[in-house]
């Protein structure tokens, strides 16, 4: 079979599957809609975590980020997973005790302020419109380029998905579709992965296949290889790391405390019945979440090594055809400078913008003609990082049913999160800032409704982030980490650990937190972007990092404020020792 | 706070922050601090300090919260504040 038709049977398939399971778990209450009635089994409610966790960016993104970053993509590694450790010890058992449906809901109640619960919503909705604008992009990719439709109707139609078990099925329906959609990505991701592996190495676990030597009868271990090929072609080592110590270190360390703090990923710990069950949930979610997580780097090394043999030299008229339909996708270009005809391989950026500008001309070898000036590199090449994920395994010359496998594993990872996400930010609208704010006298019903017409909204401009995405989503992503770790962690740390911690200190600490985060990314990404490099950074962090910093300064602020100020109320106390029990 | 609770509380703490110094170990010294000077090791194929921080690290983030719920169910049982069945 073709892979387009393939592709279509693979995705028409699992597209099936989630909605037989929305129509399966329709919401009738709106302790369905927010949490499922706190029903869901730990495992059941670990998988639904790591797809809801694990986005378009861990998918696609991630494994292309290490094959060209080497050693420095371990930030994201350990950054997306470590932070799980801090969830389930220091906030998923206790939020569950605490037993209601927001992070807002929490914030609210822990600090006796309407204003405290107003500020977490804004940061709830910003974070993850934010977050959720990169994920329809995704889905847009994926169908533009397997199914050779317009980007557009590719995100209609993960719109039209999305909105049919969030909007139907609440947290209810996201949970087991997401269930699924675990099972679909993780298989997806793995299969090639295996297959690669094999091929290079003869290992069939990819996490060992990486650090075993090549299968070439050389006997050299394929690192050594990879480190040997990229020098040679004056690229850095691929084990070898570029970015300075101290900003890995607060990169690493935003997204671990942001990684807590996401709300969408908490609001999951309320779906399990018992404290204990929050607990091992997290155990669960790991679990799952490493199965990728230690792929990863393994499918970026086989990545990297596949791109150099295969494209390096490679004549451009005997290019295999994913090179050219990458290219007219715009994600691949090659500026012949030496007028070889060849693809000349090399360190640094070929091009002058870095991203490609194409003409509407055709080159002398048939390549596509561009805008952009000859950089001084050698380098003849442009590769999206992006494309590695779903081109390896035709640049590995896998079946064309690993193919198509793969991107029906793209479209699990996105839709999943965007469920997540939208569900999060309707519950923010129907019941923190109308129940609990605006129309405290709506009933049960009404909240319903209004969750479900929100649920509508926030699909559709969502779809709209899809369909004209803002230049700078990369951008703003940086934000989503950023804030959750400046605004979200310590607040709820806090909330938890310290009973003396009042309504002041938790305002002024989030305040001082978010505006300091925000303002530092903004100046950088926006209003000086030409300023943004390690020389201007304050003690050499990047705007990535900044969270860290943000969230030092709002765990002092709080503390400081929050001594200088009456302590909260007996019933507040009350409620945190509470919290800190089981029972 | 009743007594109990309070010893239930504070052996909560000690154990947590026993595994939160392996995880800052394991990660930010191991995976960011000392990582050129582990790279001088190897590890079957690979770099120590590369391992750490690409594989090794990950590894400990799933054991430690293993061994947390196994040491907090016990310390459930042991204080008498365990949920019913």
């Amino acid at each position: 079979m073709s892979l387009q038709v393939l592709t279509y049977l693979f995705i028409g398939l699992s597209f099936g599957l989630y909605i037989g399971i929305a129509i399966w778990c329709r919401s009738a209450s709106t302790n369905e809609f927010y949490v499922a009635g706190s029903h869901v089994s730990p495992l059941a409610n670990g998988a639904a975590t790591a797809a809801d966790w694990m986005s378009a960016a861990s998918f696609l993104s991630m494994a292309g980020i290490i094959a060209f970053e080497g050693a420095d993509g371990a930030r994201y590694l350990m950054g997306w997973t470590g932070g799980y450790v801090l969830l389930a010890l220091l906030l998923a058992p206790y939020l569950r005790k605490f037993s209601k449906y927001t992070v807002p809901d929490f914030v609210g109640d822990r600090y006796y302020s309407q204003t405290a619960r107003l500020v977490a919503v804004v940061c709830v909705i910003f974070i993850s419109f934010t977050y959720v604008a990169g994920q329809m992009r995704g889905v847009g990719i994926v169908f533009s380029r397997f199914l050779e439709v317009d980007i557009n109707i590719g995100v209609l139609v993960g719109m039209a998905i999305v909105f049919f078990y969030a909007v139907l099925g609440g947290m209810k329906g996201i949970t087991y579709t997401q269930v699924a959609q675990y099972c679909v990505l993780i298989f997806a991701y793995l299969v090639p992965a295996i297959y690669i592996s094999l091929m290079l190495t003869g290992n069939p676990l990819p996490m060992l296949g990486f650090g075993s030597t090549m299968n070439d009868g050389s006997g050299v271990y394929l690192l050594d290889r990879l480190d040997g090929l990229t020098t040679e072609l004056g690229m850095a080592a691929f084990t070898a790391g570029n970015k300075s110590t101290v900003d890995m270190f607060f990169i690493t360390a935003a997204l671990m405390a942001g990684t807590a703090g996401l709300p969408h990923v908490i609001v999951r710990f309320f779906t399990v019945p018992r404290v204990r069950d929050a607990r091992i949930s997290a155990g669960y979610a790991l679990v799952f979440i490493a199965l990728l997580y230690t792929t990863a780097p393994a499918v970026a090394a086989f990545a990297r090594i596949n791109i150099i043999n295969n494209v390096e030299g490679m004549s451009y008229k005997g290019a295999p055809d994913w090179f050219s339909k990458w290219e007219d996708s715009g994600l691949i270009a090659w500026l012949d400078k030496n007028g070889d005809g060849k693809v000349q391989y090399r360190g640094g950026d070929a091009l002058i913008p870095v991203k490609p500008e194409y003409l509407e001309s055709r080159g002398s070898s048939g390549e596509r003609q561009l805008a952009n000036k000859a950089s001084s590199s050698a380098n003849e090449l442009y590769i999206d990082r992006d494309i590695i994920v779903l081109a390896h395994p035709e640049i590995a010359q896998l079946p064309n049913w690993v193919v198509a496998l793969v991107a029906a594993g793209g479209l699990a990872a996105a839709l999943s999160t965007a469920a997540g996400l939208l569900l999060v930010i309707s519950t923010a609208v129907s019941h923190d800032l109308l129940k609990k704010t605006f129309m405290p006298q709506i009933n049960e019903r009404q909240e319903l409704l209004f969750a479900r017409i929100a649920a509508a909204f926030a699909v559709a401009i969502a779809g709209l982030f899809g369909i004209y995405p803002l230049g700078f989503v990369a951008e703003v992503v940086a934000f989503a980490f950023g804030l959750a770790a400046a605004s979200f962690f310590p607040v709820i740390l806090l909330g938890i650990f310290s009973r003396r911690m009042n309504r002041e200190g938790a305002i002024s600490g989030m305040i001082v937190g978010l505006t300091f985060t925000f303002s530092y990314i903004v100046y950088f990404k926006f209003v000086s972007p030409q300023a943004n490099n390690a020389a201007n950074w304050w003690f050499g962090i990047s705007p990535e990092g900044i969270g860290t910093l943000g969230m030092i300064l709002n765990f002092m602020v709080s503390l400081v404020v929050s001594r200088f100020t009456p302590p909260p109320p007996a019933d507040v106390q009350n409620m945190v020792e509470n919290i800190r029990v089981p029972r | 706070m009743s007594k109990n609770n309070n010893d239930y509380w504070r052996a909560n703490i000690t154990l947590m922050s026993i595994l939160l110094a392996v995880w800052f170990f394991v990660s930010f010294i191991c995976g960011i601090l000392i990582v050129d000077y582990l790279n001088q090791f190897r590890f079957f194929g690979y770099k120590l300090g590369f391992w750490f921080s690409q594989q090794g690290a990950i590894y400990t983030f799933v054991v430690l919260i293993f061994v947390y719920v196994w040491r907090m169910n016990k310390l459930d049982r042991k204080y008498g504040v365990e949920e019913e069945e």
